[in-house]
């Protein structure tokens, strides 16, 4: 669970960084952002990292699966009174549903943008690229798209604020002076993760029209 | 004060239990939690109805036996305090009072709020200890240890196994507990030399009693009448796979 989660939020960071191509000027944007994705697609180190982020993906869900029905048997009968929440944050209680989240999301953005651009009929630009730009500032014209984006990206923040401490944890960082330090960096890496992923539906949503 | 209360009444394991209503006239703000159960015993048996079991011992702390589930809260309202040692004064007068007992899968109801405990016992016996045989007391300088790791593995001593991580985790893991024992011994020189044996041990045995995972909530310290501290499982965990990776 703590090696599957800490590669997919290593992953965030490169995925982050490339799409922030599309805040670029609009002409720039497309073509750059077009050609980065065929680099991508055309790269057999990028391919091999590929195939590790959809075994991480895989192994990390049905790890969660089998840690939930693992807790469930081991708590037996609920309290019928149960103020246990007061000695933890939420979210690191309900890391499982913030899970389902994402993975709901995912499903969604691997359909309109991966699947769309692997398998899909795309239009090619003037560099003969897939117009993988275009795709995306379509997607993102649509209010409830924004919103789901912005929700699902939310879920994400949260699921990082626990998760990324958590794992080094799980990994055996008891240094008291590194887990501090873990800990703070951790939530850095949230927001900033949280805040760079919202802002590209965002700013395409206010700034493109068709 | 006036204190009314919910407990939880249960026969034994297999029959199905239910809170129950008491209401109990002039109760001392200076009586412990207990010492009021107590008085709601010598009601009960007076009338000629069966008192309330649970578990205690010292009633001083440090011993571990009592341990219910005050208000939905492991211990109760205050943090870092023993059933025992909560006192009626953290109540107010009219209160109604919820107390049930921990549940947990590896902790199966005994009667009322008493549970069994042993899958602890069984953890600790499965590693939790130094095999090696000592002889006689050895001088006392002549295994340096600091004053630093002394204090570290005393911190870590300090569980009391009452069992109130287990109740207060979502998962019902006794990763605190394990770890307080692993952690201590790991920290002296006379421990240490068995520390990748015992934890592999000791880590299986806490699965085979059924005990859930750990997932840092971090709920267990905050509850926890000693305060011990969650670090220790991260260092559990750091053994557990230095010991996995470097077996031979």
């Amino acid at each position: 669970m703590a090696l599957t989660g800490l590669f997919l939020s290593f992953f965030l960071i490169i995925h982050l960084a490339g799409n922030l191509q599309l805040l670029l000027p609009a002409d720039e944007a497309q073509l750059q952002y077009n050609s980065y994705s065929r680099l991508l697609g055309g790269n057999i180190f990028v391919k091999l990292v590929a195939y590790v982020l959809y075994a991480s993906i895989i192994l990390h869900t049905i790890d969660a699966i089998y840690l939930g029905i693992k807790s469930k048997r081991a708590n037996g009968a609920s309290y019928s009174r149960d103020k246990r929440g007061r000695a933890s944050k939420w979210y690191a209680r309900n890391m499982m549903a913030l899970g389902i989240i994402i993975f709901v999301f995912l499903v969604i953005h691997f359909k309109d943008f991966w699947y769309s651009y692997k398998f899909g009929e795309l239009p090619l630009d003037i560099n003969g690229n897939k117009d993988l730009y275009t795709l995306v500032v379509v997607a993102f014209q649509e209010l409830w798209y924004v919103i789901l984006y912005v929700i699902a990206i939310v879920a994400l923040g949260y699921h990082l604020l626990h998760g990324v401490f958590s794992a080094h944890r799980t990994l055996g960082l008891y240094h008291p002076l590194y887990s501090k330090i873990i800990k703070v960096l951790g939530i850095i890496f949230a927001v900033v993760m949280t805040f760079g992923y919202i802002l590209i539906p965002v700013y395409i949503y206010l700034t493109h029209e068709l | 004060m006036k204190i009314h209360l919910k407990i939880w009444r249960q026969k034994d394991r297999q029959t199905k239990g239910a809170f129950k209503d008491y209401t109990l006239e002039d109760v001392s703000k200076d009586m412990s939690f207990l010492e009021m159960l107590d008085t709601l015993n010598i009601k009960l048996i007076k009338s000629g109805e069966r008192p309330v079991e649970f578990d205690h011992d010292c009633r001083e702390g440090i011993c571990g036996q009592c341990g219910v589930m005050i208000n939905g809260i492991a211990h109760g309202p205050l943090k870092h305090t023993t059933t025992c040692q909560l006192h009626m004064r953290s109540f107010e007068d009219g209160d109604t009072i919820y107390v049930e007992p921990f549940k947990a899968a590896a902790f199966p109801i005994v009667r009322d709020l008493k549970v069994n405990r042993s899958s602890l016992d069984h953890i600790i016996a499965s590693g939790g200890y130094v095999s090696v045989d000592t002889g006689q007391a050895p001088e006392a300088n002549s295994i340096p240890v600091t004053h630093e790791q002394a204090e570290a593995a005393f911190d870590a001593a300090a569980c009391i196994g009452c069992g109130a991580c287990v109740a207060s985790c979502k998962n019902s893991s006794a990763a605190l507990f394990t770890s307080a024992k692993i952690s201590q011994l790991a920290q002296l020189p006379q421990g240490d030399k068995e520390t990748s044996k015992r934890v592999v041990k000791m880590v299986y045995q806490m699965e085979e009693e059924g005990f859930g995972h750990c997932s840092f909530t971090e709920a267990c310290q905050v509850e926890c009448p000693e305060d011990i501290s969650v670090l220790n499982i991260a260092r559990m965990n750091y053994e557990y796979n230095k010991a996995r990776l470097l077996k031979k």
